[in-house]
């Protein structure tokens, strides 16, 4: 690790060490806060004892569906839109603008739409991270060097060809940017949404805990969101590192 | 034409115009022609002309990249329309190295999708991989190179097609003064030794009279040619030419075109 990682690191675990501290001497209060390592413990407890496995499975499901789709649809559409490029004008300005909508106030009408089951989370997820799929695309596909498509006819190579052999690649590292948004706000949209409209999930079971004063388990399944949303997003960084590497670094 | 004839060019363009439509805030462009070349069969043609005359323009019409608004190009007597014809090599000004791929597979991208035997493949990638001098970075990943070894690359990439014709687009107007006398060494090495046609786009005026049979003085835009210089260098050559007499006599008279096209371009008056 770099000197900063190091640094880095010690921050971190200062940071978590001094609040573990705050709470033990009773700076904050246990109604406030338990300590990080008293979290710790009860997440560990708590996934022995297996009470919360199928609302984990739930919403890294739900999670998983969400994010796919909107790597599959956003990538179509992003290659689509980038085609045609007076739609594109015209989409543009309402792409750049779309996370200004709190599309969360429309949690009524996707309950109206899909029903009181998981499709208006899964939904909500989807619409979170769609758009920075497509623009991750678009954006991909706007700086595949010129030169390189003339290679490719060069090569006499199909547009299929041209596609799969060039195009893709050579956008790779912004696609990679575009799914890695994707992951992250497909978690934010998911859990978000199970705090409002669910009987499941972690979101679900994180506002059960709190509106019953059982701080022990909100803090321990608040850990694991952590947990899991930053081992997700260091297997994705690894890999990426390792692409640029070859790359030099884009 | 009949392909029996003998003395057939290798490469013949007639005629050819190319004139961009006008647009918004803009008139109609007359970039390049008429203009007419002919090669021979393993000529080596070098292009020069000031900068916005249509040089890479009319590399892009030879090379069938580009539709000329008029005219007509020929390679072996078969007309090229809309796309590269086979037995084509294309080298681009810019590093056109694929980043995602090792120089290996840079160089057999174009055999792999031939459908090449996988051993015909590895026979001739080393090949061309030893000939531009790269045999100890066939793993290597182009970010790993420099500018001109990338682009070594690049024409490796080019040669192991064995290309019949070889168009080259300035491939070393990045490099500096020294790389550029050496990459010429090697392009008249793969010359001769291929036997092609070569045609190269060049701003540099030392390396197309050191390089070429025959250099094509441009005018400014749009782009016909105002002269062709012969240069009766012998077959066998390299570098070292620039020490000849003779040399400074083939730079000065391309220069006293140029300048005043040069001047013409940049909107000044040739004094």
């Amino acid at each position: 690790m770099s000197r900063a990682g190091w640094l880095r690191l010690l921050v971190v675990s200062g940071a978590v060490l001094l609040l573990d501290l705050a709470c033990r001497t009773g700076i904050i209060t246990p109604l406030t806060m338990i300590p990080p390592s008293a979290m710790a413990a009860a997440l560990l407890a708590l996934i022995g004892a297996g009470r919360f496995t199928a609302d984990i499975v739930k919403t890294l499901g739900n999670v998983t569906l969400a994010c796919a789709l909107a790597v599959v649809v956003g990538f179509s559409f992003g290659v689509l839109i980038h085609a045609m490029r007076r739609v594109r004008r015209a989409l543009e300005p309402l792409l750049a603008s779309y996370y200004a909508v709190p599309f969360f106030v429309f949690y009524p009408l996707l309950i109206v739409l899909f029903g009181l089951n998981d499709l208006p989370i899964v939904a909500i997820g989807f619409l979170f991270a769609v758009v920075a799929m497509v623009i991750s695309t678009m954006n991909g596909l706007d700086r595949i060097p010129p030169v390189l498509l003339k290679v490719g006819r060069a090569h006499r190579l199909g547009p299929l060809r041209s596609a799969l052999l060039i195009k893709l690649p050579a956008a790779a590292p912004y696609l990679f940017t575009g799914v890695k948004l994707a992951v992250a706000y497909a978690f934010i949209g998911v859990i978000a949404a199970e705090f409002i409209l669910s009987g499941g999930g972690i979101g679900y079971a994180i506002a059960y805990a709190y509106n019953n004063f059982d701080n022990r388990t909100m803090y321990a399944l608040m850990l694991l969101i952590l947990a899991v949303v930053m081992a997700v997003n260091l297997v994705l960084h690894g890999w990426e590192q390792r692409l640029y590497r070859r790359r030099g670094g884009r | 034409m009949s392909g029996a004839a003998p003395a057939a060019p290798h490469v013949e363009a007639a005629g050819i115009t190319q004139i961009y439509p006008a647009r918004a805030g803009q008139g109609a462009i007359h970039a390049l022609g008429p203009l007419d070349l002919t090669l021979p069969r393993g000529a080596f043609f070098a292009v020069v002309g000031p900068s916005g005359c249509g040089k890479s323009t009319l590399l892009e019409i030879l090379a069938g990249l580009t539709r000329p608004t008029a005219g007509t190009v020929r390679f072996e007597g078969k007309a090229v329309v809309g796309e590269v014809p086979d037995g084509v090599g294309v080298v681009f000004q810019e590093d056109a190295s694929f980043p995602w791929l090792t120089v290996a597979d840079n160089v057999a991208f174009g055999l792999r999708r031939q459908g090449v035997d996988p051993a015909e493949i590895r026979r001739r990638v080393d090949y061309a991989i030893g000939f531009m001098g790269l045999r100890d970075f066939a793993q290597a990943f182009p970010a790993q190179l420099s500018g001109g070894m990338r682009q070594r690359v690049c024409i490796a990439r080019t040669l192991v097609l064995q290309p019949r014709l070889i168009l080259l687009d300035e491939p070393f107007g990045a490099l500096d003064q020294q790389t550029r006398l050496l990459m010429g060494d090697e392009v008249l090495r793969l010359w001769r030794e291929t036997g092609a046609t070569v045609l190269l786009i060049t701003h540099a005026l030392d390396e197309a009279a050191m390089l070429a049979d025959q250099v094509g003085v441009m005018s400014a835009r749009p782009g016909r040619f105002i002269d062709l210089v012969d240069t009766f260098w012998p077959r066998e050559r390299d570098s070292r030419i620039v020490a000849d007499p003779g040399f400074g006599a083939i730079t000065a008279r391309l220069w006293s075109h140029l300048r005043g096209e040069s001047l013409k371009a940049l909107g000044v008056t040739a004094a």
